[in-house]
């Protein structure tokens, strides 16, 4: 038995969500090999290689991963997955786009952000946005794995494994990357912060959304939002917490008018202490806190801000 | 162009569904059914692409239980053309409902599939990238703004770090993400109208594929319970109470 992780990385280091992959993958049972697939892609490399645990890190380094285009990625991907029994990635943007095309065709099942490694074959994943846990199991000869970050602790940096090229897949030319958009911050990355500031409708505007900013920025947290803070425009779609957004679980979470939709509670209700300010007594955000506070977020923010 | 939306029939998004006492599943009897909201958009999409003239027709399909010709209704009253019932009572999972897709697809011959990018009741966010493949097409995933030109696709996406924009020829798969427009409702005269649009049905067996399940649920359990928090009188309160008791600041 053995595992490959897919690292997701910028080429210079890898992104949160891969190093507990490989703590994910280490509980299947067997060796864990690590493929980091870009383009000048050693120094992610060479951080891949000191994770615990990873016995051998594989690179494919060619101009075609530069835009890691699902099309590509599968086509290096799935020859290379019949020599293991599991294929694992994080259930990134990135994880959750090239891993279904994977698993079609090798011809099995993907086993969709697991939160639990039960045995070598069996998991526990989330289903109707984490209001019930299931636990699967596949009879499949290739396991495709996705996983959710905020299940496994990271790999420590302990390690020191051997890096071996390999051959590059082929370019599908299937589809060509144009350009990103990356959202630009001083502040934490929302999936891997300890602290998590977050703002709802309630803040009204993106001017107003600078109370959220102040307050994270205190506290050196990330900053998060709902959904209908995205969509009315007072933050970028990357902010988005829940069950179709990003999921996270920092040590503190502070929602700020914010209601607490069950879709929204899917992505934050694993945080260790949730705090929530919101001027309706009945919001459901209160049921999951274990601080609430009632009152009027123009007033309680910079109070806090100031406090702190 | 020629357009098919998959369209999945889910457990309604403001419904907080309950675990079965004997752990075997969620409990969906007498429970709110809707068309699965990602899909809405990707048939909101669709239609747009018509209207523009980008598209001559939309064709929306869905795999599952007779129950699904609802589900189809509702794309019909939203505006699409015509519509396809593959017919069964088995569990499906993604590779089958892929595969299912892509028997379509070859039946059909769309040069575009747009579909939602998750089903929020298993959330397992498989079938596109699934169909794209077993079709050898493009796939765009997330997709958050779409400009048809020709035969080619320029896709604007919702990744991690931000957004990121993508071309693809056609033939391709896309899925939708939240913000890729705000669907219609269906009025009543489209609803009266959409009874009388072509709805054919199919059986997998006619489209020779295999459905069996792969993964096998062993339990479906209620997740961890949190533990009763406490309200706090004012700011103060909260700054002492995180603390020295939370211990987080
Ligand atoms: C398919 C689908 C997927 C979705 N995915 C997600 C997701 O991933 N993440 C997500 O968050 N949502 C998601 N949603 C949306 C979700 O259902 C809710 O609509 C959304 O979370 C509501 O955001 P909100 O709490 O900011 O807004 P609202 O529900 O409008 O709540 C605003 C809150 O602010 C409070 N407030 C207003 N003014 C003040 C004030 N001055 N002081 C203090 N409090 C104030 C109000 O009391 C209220 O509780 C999804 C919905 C669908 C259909």
């Amino acid at each position: 038995m053995s595992a490959l992780v897919i690292a997701e990385h910028d080429n210079a280091r890898l992104k949160p969500g891969t190093s507990n992959a490989v703590t994910a993958a280490a509980k299947m049972g067997g060796d864990v090999h690590v493929l980091v697939a870009g383009q000048g892609c050693a120094g992610a490399a060479a951080e891949a290689a000191k994770l615990a645990g990873v016995s051998k890190v594989l690179v494919a380094d060619a101009p075609h991963y530069a835009g890691a285009l699902p099309e590509n990625l599968a086509a290096l991907v799935t020859p290379l997955a019949k020599g293991y029994s599991h294929v694992v990635a994080a259930a990134s943007a990135v994880g959750k786009g090239f891993m279904p095309r994977v698993a079609a065709l090798l011809d099995v099942a993907q086993v969709s952000e697991i939160v639990a490694v039960e045995s070598p074959d069996t998991f526990v994943r989330p289903i109707y946005a984490g209001n019930a846990f299931a636990t699967v199991q596949s009879p499949d000869a290739v396991k495709v794995v996705t996983v959710r970050a905020t299940g496994f602790e990271e790999a420590a940096a302990t390690g020191a494994a051997p890096v071996e090229a390999i051959a590059a897949g082929p370019d599908t030319g299937k589809a060509k990357l144009l350009g990103q958009e990356l959202t630009k911050s001083a502040r934490p990355e929302l999936v891997a912060a300890r602290r998590v500031v977050s703002g709802g409708r309630g803040l009204g505007s993106a001017e107003n959304f600078r109370l959220v900013e102040a307050l994270a920025d205190k506290l050196g947290a990330a900053i998060g939002a709902s959904r209908a803070a995205v969509d009315s425009g007072f933050v970028p779609n990357d902010c988005q917490v829940g069950q179709t957004g990003k999921i996270v679980a920092p040590e503190l979470y502070i929602a700020v008018g914010i209601s607490g939709a069950i879709q929204h509670l899917a992505g934050m209700k694993d945080s260790k202490v949730i705090v929530a300010i919101n001027k309706d007594p009945e919001a459901p955000i209160f049921q999951v806190a274990d601080y609430g506070l009632v009152g009027d977020l123009f007033q309680d923010v910079p109070e806090l801000t100031a406090q702190l | 162009m020629k357009i098919l939306v998959p369209v999945k029939r889910v457990v309604d998004y403001n419904v907080k569904v309950r675990v079965k006492a004997d752990q075997t599943g969620v409990d969906l009897a007498n429970v709110k059914m809707s068309m699965n909201p990602f899909d809405e958009i990707a048939v909101e999409e669709a239609l747009k692409l018509k209207e523009a003239g980008k598209a001559t027709e939309v064709v929306a399909v869905s795999a599952g239980p007779a129950a699904c010709q609802e589900t189809l209704r509702t794309a019909l009253a939203m505006g699409a053309d015509r519509a396809i019932l593959v017919e069964t009572d088995a569990e499906l999972q993604p590779l089958a409902v892929a595969k299912l897709l892509k028997a379509v697809v070859q039946k059909e011959s769309p040069q575009l599939v747009l579909a939602g990018k998750q089903a929020i009741d298993d959330d397992a966010n498989q079938v596109g990238q699934m169909l794209a493949a077993l079709l050898d097409w493009a796939q765009v995933t997330f997709a958050s703004k779409i400009a048809a030109d020709g035969g080619k696709l320029t896709v604007t996406r919702e990744i991690d770090g931000g957004l990121e924009t993508v071309e693809v020829a056609l033939p391709a798969v896309l899925t939708a993400d939240l913000r890729l427009n705000t669907p219609r409702y269906a009025t009543l005269p489209n609803i009266m109208k959409a009874k009388k649009k072509p709805l054919d049905t199919l059986k997998p067996a006619d489209l020779g594929v295999d459905v069996a399940p792969r993964l096998k649920t062993l339990k479906v359990a209620e997740p961890p319970k949190r533990k009763g928090g406490v309200m706090v009188k004012d700011v103060a309160e909260l700054v002492a109470k995180l603390k020295s008791e939370a211990k987080v600041i």
